[in-house]
């Protein structure tokens, strides 16, 4: 009896302890949508910030930055992830290589992103001289980014089922050429999902980025597509502040006056931005899976 | 071709190493400081030769490190792996269909946010409930335990899931409970994989810079209390590392604390290597 007694009080915990979970997100996002969402209308997105002294304007050339840096740092990390993930999946033989790749990408991915920020700093703002630029917080997100990438690939492709690859070769179809025609298309549903998810992960990262892409943003002219120009907004060696350093920055000087305000209004816009990206991630999936499996 | 992205990993993380190692050293190479000074904890790095200064010691960041990092631990692991129970064993539909979908969420949240929810909720909330400023430990704690508990619940929920049936058929067809399948068996089982997922979660909440720094307090003691303001080493580095002048004695210091960081996680990742091997026995 009384074993039936415990048992009952230990699932009505196990519920307790999920509702707390689900609890504390949705109190979390509610709480920044509820005080970030009046700050967000169209000016808040688009305009720069304020002089220093007044306050006031918005978040304009940092919300640029995030995307921009966002798709700078995917066009190093996809190719070189896609290439990584397909040699652990298909080439890599056990031995000492692949032990000490695979301890490389355990301790890169869980490396804190300010120890990774302070490499940035020394070797891609220092020692190339590019100083505080989107190219030095590009390579730095693509530090931690890439193995996250490699795992996702490989895991993607491992769970393409051994018979259709035995089939293609079967075939006799060449390995590279299964890998291209049959493998990357099968695993695709998993990479894109991943990559999505992952893309979320840079958008709001900020630690590693303070000291590489910098903390401050140039004023930039939106209509100028010189790259190699200072003011223009595509130039990759210009500095920028994204999204989520702006947060920190303007909270932890407190010397504009509407601080407040702002990293409310800019939260809401990440967590928006988070909440997109999941949901998009989701979406995306399930269409190509649909898509490729011809299944409803 | 693919062999590319494997060296660029595996240099990356030999040059990070070297490049690191060698500038959090060089201050003790010098002479600039001394390791039992490193060690001490006397931070004063303003202060004047009369007064026995400049000092450079860290004890109280790295223990203030742990404090949070172990504190968040304590109050994340068993919240974590009750939630990762709650997905395999109790209710894996509710759990995939609504638990599994709010960890992937609370993972993308960016630790910013984190941050700026425990500087304009939490620390408010406590200061009022205790009376104290609300900068602090405990405020460092509650927010970090909500940071790690999806690396702790996704883990753990792998560890739960390679769990052989078999096994907990076995306990059922001995008239066991599931509160007693799962404490006297599947927890067993599943012990090695939950403790690692413990050590990385203490791994990141060592690791986190930002949102900490936000409601630690940021002063240079280290009062032993829950709700006095204290520094960790990432919110030291975070706070100084652009203030302090390259090459002084100041700067390259907080290299050697980023180089006490980088050590803690490689012995935390030594630490699962170990726990995984034990398992293999």
């Amino acid at each position: 009896m009384r074993a039936k007694v415990t048992d009952r009080i230990a699932t009505l915990c196990f519920y307790l302890i999920a509702i707390l979970i689900i609890g504390i997100l949705a109190g979390m996002i509610g709480f920044i949508l509820f005080k970030g969402l009046h700050v967000i209308n169209w000016d808040f997105v688009t305009e720069a910030p304020g002089s220093v002294l007044t306050g006031g304007g918005g978040v304009g050339p940092q919300l640029f930055n995030s995307f921009y840096l966002l798709v700078l740092t995917m066009i190093i990390t996809v190719p070189l992830g896609l290439g990584g993930g397909i040699y652990l999946a298909e080439y890599a033989k056990p031995g000492q290589l692949t032990n000490v790749l695979r301890l490389s990408i355990e301790v890169l991915s869980s490396l804190p992103s300010i120890v990774v920020g302070l490499f940035g700093l020394m070797v891609f703002v220092q020692y190339t001289g590019w100083g505080f630029s989107l190219a030095a917080g590009a390579l730095t997100l693509t530090v931690f980014n890439l193995p996250l990438m490699v795992r996702i690939v490989e895991q993607a492709l491992g769970t393409v089922p051994r018979e259709q690859k035995e089939a293609s070769f079967a075939l006799g179809v060449t390995h590279w050429h299964t890998i291209v025609k049959v493998l990357l298309p099968a695993a695709l549903p998993g990479i894109l999902t991943g990559t999505i998810l992952a893309a979320g992960r840079v958008f709001g990262e900020a630690a590693a980025l303070m000291f590489t892409a910098g903390m401050s943003s140039p004023d930039l002219d939106f209509s100028n597509w010189d790259i190699t120009s200072p003011v223009s907004p595509l130039n990759p060696f210009r500095p920028a502040s994204t999204l989520a350093v702006h947060i920190w920055k303007i909270n932890s000087e407190g010397i504009v006056p509407d601080a407040k305000e702002i990293a409310s209004g800019a939260s809401a816009l990440l967590v928006i931005a988070v909440l997109i990206f999941n949901l998009f991630a989701r979406w995306f999936g399930r269409l190509i899976h649909a898509r490729l499996t011809s299944t409803r | 071709m693919t062999l590319v992205s494997a060296w660029v990993l595996i240099i990356t993380l030999f040059s990070l190493l070297y490049f690191i190692a060698s500038k959090g050293i060089a201050p003790f190479l010098h002479g600039e400081v001394t390791l039992a000074d490193f060690f001490s904890g006397n931070w004063g790095p303003s202060l004047s030769a009369e007064q026995g200064g400049p000092q450079y010691g860290a004890l109280d960041f790295i223990l203030g490190s742990l404090m949070v990092a172990l504190g968040s631990a304590v109050i994340s692991g068993p919240l974590g792996i009750g939630a990762a129970l709650f997905m395999t064993e109790i209710a894996p539909k509710a759990g995939r269909k609504i638990l599994q979908p709010a960890v992937e969420i609370l993972v993308g949240i960016p630790s910013v946010v984190y941050g700026f929810i425990g500087l304009t909720l939490i620390v408010p909330a406590l200061r009022s409930i205790f009376g104290e400023v609300g900068f602090g430990l405990l405020a460092g704690i509650i927010v970090l335990s909500v940071m790690i508990l999806p690396t702790i619940i996704s883990i753990s929920a792998d560890a739960i899931h390679s769990v052989p049936q078999g096994i907990r058929e076995g306990s059922y067809a001995l008239g066991a409970t599931r509160w007693q399948t799962i404490s006297g068996l599947v927890i067993r089982v599943a012990q090695p994989g939950l403790l690692t997922a413990v050590v990385l979660g203490i791994a990141r909440a060592f690791g986190e810079a930002l949102a900490v720094q936000m409601v630690i307090g940021n002063t240079a003691d280290l009062p032993f209390h829950l709700l006095k303001p204290m520094s960790t080493l990432t919110s030291v580095i975070t706070l100084n590392m652009g203030n302090t002048v390259q090459g002084s004695t100041y700067n390259n210091v907080l290299w050697s604390m980023a180089l006490i960081l980088l050590l803690m996680t490689l012995i935390l990742i030594l630490a699962i290597r170990f726990i995984a091997r034990r398992r293999e026995v």
